[in-house]
This record gives structure tokens, C-alpha cells and sequence, in this order.
């Protein structure tokens, strides 16, 4: 399946090729976790801190249960913060 | 003991310059800057004053650690009656000015009544001298700060000013100090004007001493410098992306408020964010980010140095050099209101606005939602160009958008009326309903339809509309200290009140609250008992805090505002966000309001009970 993945912040660093602005497509296997995507991504999950799903939280320890869909938008950051 | 324990009082209508003793029994009661300050303006004040009459003060006031080792020991605050609320005003800022101030030996400086004609005060050290301001009255504050610098011969001088526009009147006015570091908030720049005060110079070279316990205070210092340093928000997140790294946070999770609050989500935000910031551009292969800045004494250094892109509109023409230069860039609050609200992506736009509102001394998020609630005006047809001048006040116009920002900063045109305020200009336009504001002061960049917590924290906000109050972002978005789930109610008044509290004690430090993306009181707490004589407990910290809320609101009370004024726009109540994750939602403050009054120890018309007033002295 083809989801979007989103990777911002230094995490920019693991986006697949054909990444515009942050996003680009990327092939999964069908039923592949939050995890799973991560550890596709080759993106360390320790560096992972907040995750969005067509923007709703996933809390870390859903990550591994969350399954996603396809079309599913899949968003990373590292910590970050503003004001 | 930390505080210099001296005070300026400058009487601006007598010329005259004052020493004399802080008065110590209220700095064991209220710490330092915000709360400190707090108490001297309601002590000496009548809070229904006119904002704008020389019977209203004006605090620039440090904390008991500004200028000292601790990091971020750069933060001051200007506390007054604001212009555009009505209410206590308190601005905080950083750069330089605060801690040259401290250095100079003065805890803070009282300005009180008007001058006869524009003046500047220039302190260095012990000698206070008002001088004439008539040869920049009516410039810009960058033209004033490089004229005090070649008047006086010493570079090192830390300058803190105002542009025309606040000697014109414009309600959200900043001060300006160190050419874009600034108090920007609530019109303190305003007041200012209206004091014929041009500007403060300030050359300090005595030190900060006076610490209770130096070897305790530097083992506090360095302890918590490390938790910064362990920390990944304040040790890399900020430092490399700013407070812009949450552009595409917040889109993302559909609390990004667009075109004047109509929508919820900008599709031009990845072009005008932290990321966006760094990617080269094709005219000279660099990118917008020349690089990060630090404050006095800082170990985080959020700041951002840009340029301009050197193919942009804004660069052409005549007298243009004064751009072409790397100065204070997009924060995320700069970049939301000057960007996303007026529905403008040209991030060379949104960068020049930036710099207009730095040289002019404008507050970007007042300037930046007005004028979109101008838009949505003209978009109506309320206004025409018959109005604005010419302008095609359309939503996503970056020319009008910059054309503004030279108006409004000059006090001049259309400008003047964009410098009413959004409340004032949609009242005088017939469409007070499309005013973004709670108690007069423009909203900042969280939409509260999906952030529930912030639109507790916006209604019962001191000073108006703000996210400075009580952050709650951190932890409904961000997960600091912990998660909690942003479209839910529950709890939230909790959490509003602690953070609240909490930061009031932060403001009243003379520390960064952004030392608490990765810090808690916990951490504060040691710096300050080290530092100050007299019990600074956490248990005190927090009854310290609670007092500051109270006296606050104690103030705005005695000055004619009520529960009333406890409220948000219609259109976040009754129109539901149109997408993302929060599509359906409206904010239900009805659902938050009565329990944080109740935990407060408010009566259900938000007034403080006898009991607490006793309790915390207030």
C-alpha cells in the first residue's frame, strides 16, 4: 500500500526519494504498524517523538498496534518545541 | 541577594532622576520583574487611569537573576496599563538591554508622568540624564538606536526604543531593544509614546553581585545548564529550528489558524516554516537562516538571524540597502499572524514584514491579525479601496501585506487604522463579531477549536489574548511535562491554573520560559534560593506564583473589567474547525470556565474570595 510519510525537523534526513518540502510517497506492506513504517523509514525510533496519523497523536506505546491504511498520512518529529 | 536593591524613578514631567531603596518586604512577596512590578504599578496607580495619561507608569523592570551566570539571564519585562486592553500589561523580552541594565546597578526603572518634550534617558551606571530626543523624534528605532550609538561613541551601549508609529498612537506599539529583540506585547511601546520617552540607553559596567551563596549558585548554575544541555528540544530542537519548527506541528494537527481564524489549517505553511527557513533558494543558493542567536547568557539560543532573498520585491527600488542586511527573523508567532492568518506563503514577505515591525517597534501578531481581519473586511466588501488607499486588501496579497507594515510603522494612511487594533477597527466597521481578540488583544497561533486548554488560557488571560500565560500547547501538543488530549475538556482548568502559576514565578525570575521545555520549578527553584536571601522553597514558588495570578487580576478587576470579559469570539464557540482532526469542533469554554474559577478560589462572577485574598495578601 502507499502511504504519504512526513518526516520534518532533522528526521528530514531519513525521507525517501522524491521528498518535496518534508513529504513524499512510500510503499508498505498492507497492515504495516506505525512501528513497522519507522523501522522501514531506517529512521532510529529513539529519535522519534511525536508521531501524527492524518494528524492524531499515536502515543508511543500504541506504535506497534497502530496499524495504517493506505492514503494514511504519517507525520515525525524529533523533540521539538516553540512558543 | 541577587536584587541590586535599587530603583530609578524618573519623573519625566519634572526632568528629574531618582534613586531610591526596593522596597524588600515585596520582593519576599512577589520575587522579582513581572511580580515585583505588578506590585509597585498597583500600589501606585489608580488601575481605571487612562492607559495613555501621564498618570499611568511605566515599570522596565529585571529579576533577582537577570545579568547574573544562570542561563538565559537575559529576560526583562515592561509593566504597565495597557492601551489596547485596558488591563495589566506585561511584555517580557530578551537580547541584551535587560542584563546591561542590571549591570548598570538598577533593579528597575519607574517612569512616571509625561515630558514637556521628546526625551531619552541615558543611565550609565549611577548617572541617570534625561536628554532631548527632538532630532529623532518621528524616526524609526533602528535610525534611533544608531544615532544614540554615534552620539555617545560607545558600541557598547544596549538601547531599548520606539518608532512613530507609538508616538502616533498605533495601540500595539513595541519596544524595541537591540535592533529585534522585543516587549512587544500589549502596547507598552504606546504608553511610551505617550510619555514623549523616546528611548532608554543604558551602559553598565559595575557586574552583578550580591549572590546570597556563589559557590551554592554556581553548583545550581551548572546543574541546570546540564539539564539543558541533556535536553533534545533545548540542545538541538531549538537551537537549529527555532519556535518555527512547530509551523508544520501544528498545520499538521489542524490547529493552525488560517485567514483570520475562518479556516483551520494553511496549505501554504511547509513554505513559510522552520524547514523552509534552512532550503537554499534559487537566486543566491542560500538559504532565508543565516544562523541561530543567543541572548545574554543563554545556552539554548532559539534565535534566528535571515536575509532577505536578493531577487525579492521587497528589495527593489530606491533606500532599499537597510534590508539587504542579516537581522532577527520568523518566530513561529511572527510567522503564523504576518503568514497564516493573512494567508500569505512568501516567506520573503513574511521575513520583510518581520524586519518593518523590528525597525518601526510594531508587535508582528497584533499588526499581523489585524490586518487580517481587514481582509476578511474587504473580502466582505465592508472595505474598499476607497479605504485602504488603493490597497487590494485580498487574503494571501504579500504586496499589501508589506505595504501595511510600512504604514502602520510610520503611523501614516490606512496604517493608522490597522494600528486601531482588530477589535476597535472590525467595531468601527460594523463587525465586531470578526474581531479575533479576547479582552482587546489579538489572538496568537493555536486555534482553540482543536486546542482546548488554550481557549481556557486565551479567556482568562491577564493581559488578553496570549500563549505566553499559560503555555498549555506543551502539553496537550508536545507532551511536556505529559501528554494530554487536546480536543478534550476535562482537566483542563487544572492544568491552565498550574501552568499559570508556574509561569509567573518563571517571568518573575529575570529566566526564559523556554528553559521550561526542558526544565521544571524543580530546577528553578535551587538557582533562586542560592541567589536571593529569605525562604524560596518550592512550597513558597508556588504561593509566590498563585499571588502574582491574583494580584494580576485583582488589578484588571479594580479596573473596570468583569467575567464578562472572560470570554473568546463567537467564532470559536459556535463555528465548528471545517478540517482535520478537530473538524466538527467548537471550543467549550462554558464547560471550563466555572470549574477554573471554582479552583482558583474565584466567586462564580470571577471575583476573589475574602479568604483567598487574605490568604495570599492580595
Amino acid at each position: 500500500m502507499r502511504v504519504t510519510v512526513k518526516l520534518y525537523a532533522t528526521l528530514g534526513a531519513w525521507l525517501p526519494p522524491g521528498a518535496v518540502r518534508n513529504v513524499a510517497p512510500f510503499e508498505l506492506p498492507d497492515g504495516s504498524s506505525v512501528a513497522e513504517a519507522i523501522e522501514r523509514l531506517g529512521v532510529p525510533p529513539g529519535q522519534v517523538h511525536l508521531v501524527l496519523v492524518n494528524g492524531q497523536f499515536v502515543a508511543p506505546e500504541a506504535r506497534a498496534g497502530r496499524r495504517l491504511a493506505a492514503d494514511d498520512a504519517l507525520a515525525l518529529w524529533p523533540p521539538v518545541a516553540g512558543g | 541577594m541577587a536584587w541590586t536593591r535599587k530603583i530609578l524613578r524618573v519623573n519625566l514631567t519634572q526632568g528629574t532622576c531618582t534613586p531610591e531603596a526596593l522596597n524588600m518586604a515585596w520582593a519576599r512577596d512577589y520575587l522579582g520583574q513581572r511580580g515585583l512590578a505588578s506590585k509597585y504599578l498597583a500600589e501606585e496607580i489608580d488601575p481605571r487611569v487612562d492607559a495613555l495619561s501621564p498618570d499611568n507608569k511605566m515599570i522596565m523592570t529585571t529579576g533577582p537573576l537577570t545579568g547574573t551566570a544562570a542561563s538565559t539571564s537575559s529576560r526583562y519585562s515592561i509593566v504597565t496599563k495597557s492601551p489596547l486592553t485596558g488591563a495589566i500589561a506585561c511584555s517580557n523580552s530578551g537580547g541584551f538591554f535587560g542584563a546591561e541594565l542590571k549591570n548598570a546597578g538598577w533593579d528597575m526603572i519607574i517612569f512616571e508622568g509625561r515630558a514637556p518634550a521628546p526625551v531619552y534617558l541615558f543611565l550609565h551606571n549611577d548617572r541617570a540624564e534625561l536628554l532631548s530626543a527632538e532630532a529623532i523624534w518621528g524616526r524609526s528605532v533602528w535610525e534611533t538606536d544608531h544615532w544614540i550609538h554615534q552620539r555617545h561613541q560607545d558600541p557598547q551601549i544596549r538601547v531599548a526604543a520606539i518608532g512613530a508609529g507609538a508616538e502616533k498612537g498605533v495601540l500595539f506599539a513595541a519596544v524595541v531593544n537591540d535592533l529585534h529583540r522585543a516587549a512587544g506585547r500589549s502596547g507598552v511601546g504606546t504608553v511610551m509614546g505617550s510619555k514623549n520617552l523616546k528611548a532608554v540607553a543604558i551602559r553598565g559596567e559595575l557586574g552583578v553581585g550580591n549572590i546570597r551563596d556563589p559557590e551554592g549558585f554556581m553548583k545550581a548554575v551548572v546543574d541546570a545548564k546540564a539539564v539543558l544541555a541533556g535536553n533534545a528540544v533545548t540542545s538541538a530542537g531549538l537551537p537549529t529550528y527555532g519556535t518555527q519548527v512547530l509551523m508544520n506541528v501544528i498545520n499538521e494537527m489542524g490547529a493552525m489558524p488560517t485567514r483570520n481564524w475562518r479556516e483551520i489549517q494553511f496549505e501554504g505553511a511547509s513554505a513559510i516554516s522552520g524547514e523552509a527557513m534552512h532550503e537554499p533558494r534559487a537566486s543566491d543558493c542560500k538559504p532565508n537562516l543565516v544562523r541561530n542567536a543567543a541572548c545574554f547568557g543563554c545556552t539554548i539560543a532559539c534565535g534566528r538571524i535571515s536575509t532577505i532573498d536578493p531577487s525579492h520585491f521587497t528589495l527593489r527600488g530606491e533606500g532599499r540597502d537597510r534590508y539587504k542586511v542579516a537581522s532577527g527573523g520568523l518566530e513561529y508567532e511572527a510567522a503564523w499572524a504576518l503568514g497564516s492568518d493573512t494567508g500569505v506563503s512568501d516567506i520573503d514577505a513574511l521575513t520583510y514584514a518581520n524586519f518593518i515591525c523590528n525597525e518601526h517597534g510594531l508587535d508582528p501578531i497584533s499588526f499581523g491579525a489585524t490586518v487580517a481581519a481587514a481582509m476578511e473586511l474587504y473580502t466582505m466588501g465592508v472595505l474598499t479601496q476607497a479605504h485602504t488607499g488603493g490597497i487590494a486588501l485580498d487574503f494571501g496579497n504579500a504586496e499589501a501585506l508589506c505595504t501595511l507594515a510600512e504604514l502602520t510603522g510610520r503611523g501614516e494612511g490606512f496604517g493608522l487604522e490597522i494600528g486601531l487594533g482588530s477589535k476597535r477597527l472590525c467595531a468601527r466597521y460594523g463587525h465586531p463579531e470578526l474581531s479575533m481578540t479576547v479582552k482587546g488583544q489579538e489572538f496568537p497561533a493555536y486555534d482553540a477549536r482543536a486546542i482546548k486548554g488554550m481557549g481556557l488560557t486565551y479567556a482568562t488571560s491577564n493581559r488578553g489574548a496570549c500563549h505566553l500565560r499559560s503555555y498549555t500547547v506543551a502539553s496537550e501538543v508536545l507532551g511536556i511535562p505529559v501528554k494530554t488530549d487536546p480536543l478534550a475538556t476535562e482537566g483542563k482548568a487544572e492544568l491552565v491554573k498550574a501552568f499559570q502559576d508556574a509561569t509567573a514565578v518563571v517571568d518573575s525570575t529575570g529566566l526564559c520560559v523556554f528553559t521550561t521545555f526542558a526544565w521544571t520549578l524543580a530546577d528553578i527553584q535551587p538557582q533562586v534560593a542560592a541567589a536571593c536571601e529569605g525562604d524560596w522553597s518550592m512550597e513558597k514558588l508556588a504561593e509566590v506564583g498563585e499571588r502574582i495570578w491574583n494580584l494580576e487580576r485583582q488589578f484588571n478587576l479594580d479596573a473596570g473589567l468583569t467575567a464578562a470579559d472572560d470570554t473568546l469570539p463567537p467564532r470559536l464557540l459556535k463555528e465548528p474547525a471545517n478540517t482535520g482532526p478537530a473538524k466538527g469542533h467548537v471550543n467549550e469554554l462554558d464547560q471550563m470556565l466555572p470549574e477554573y474559577y471554582r479552583i482558583r478560589g474565584w466567586t462564580e462572577d470571577g471575583r476573589l474570595k475574602p479568604d483567598l485574598r487574605e490568604r495570599l495578601g492580595v
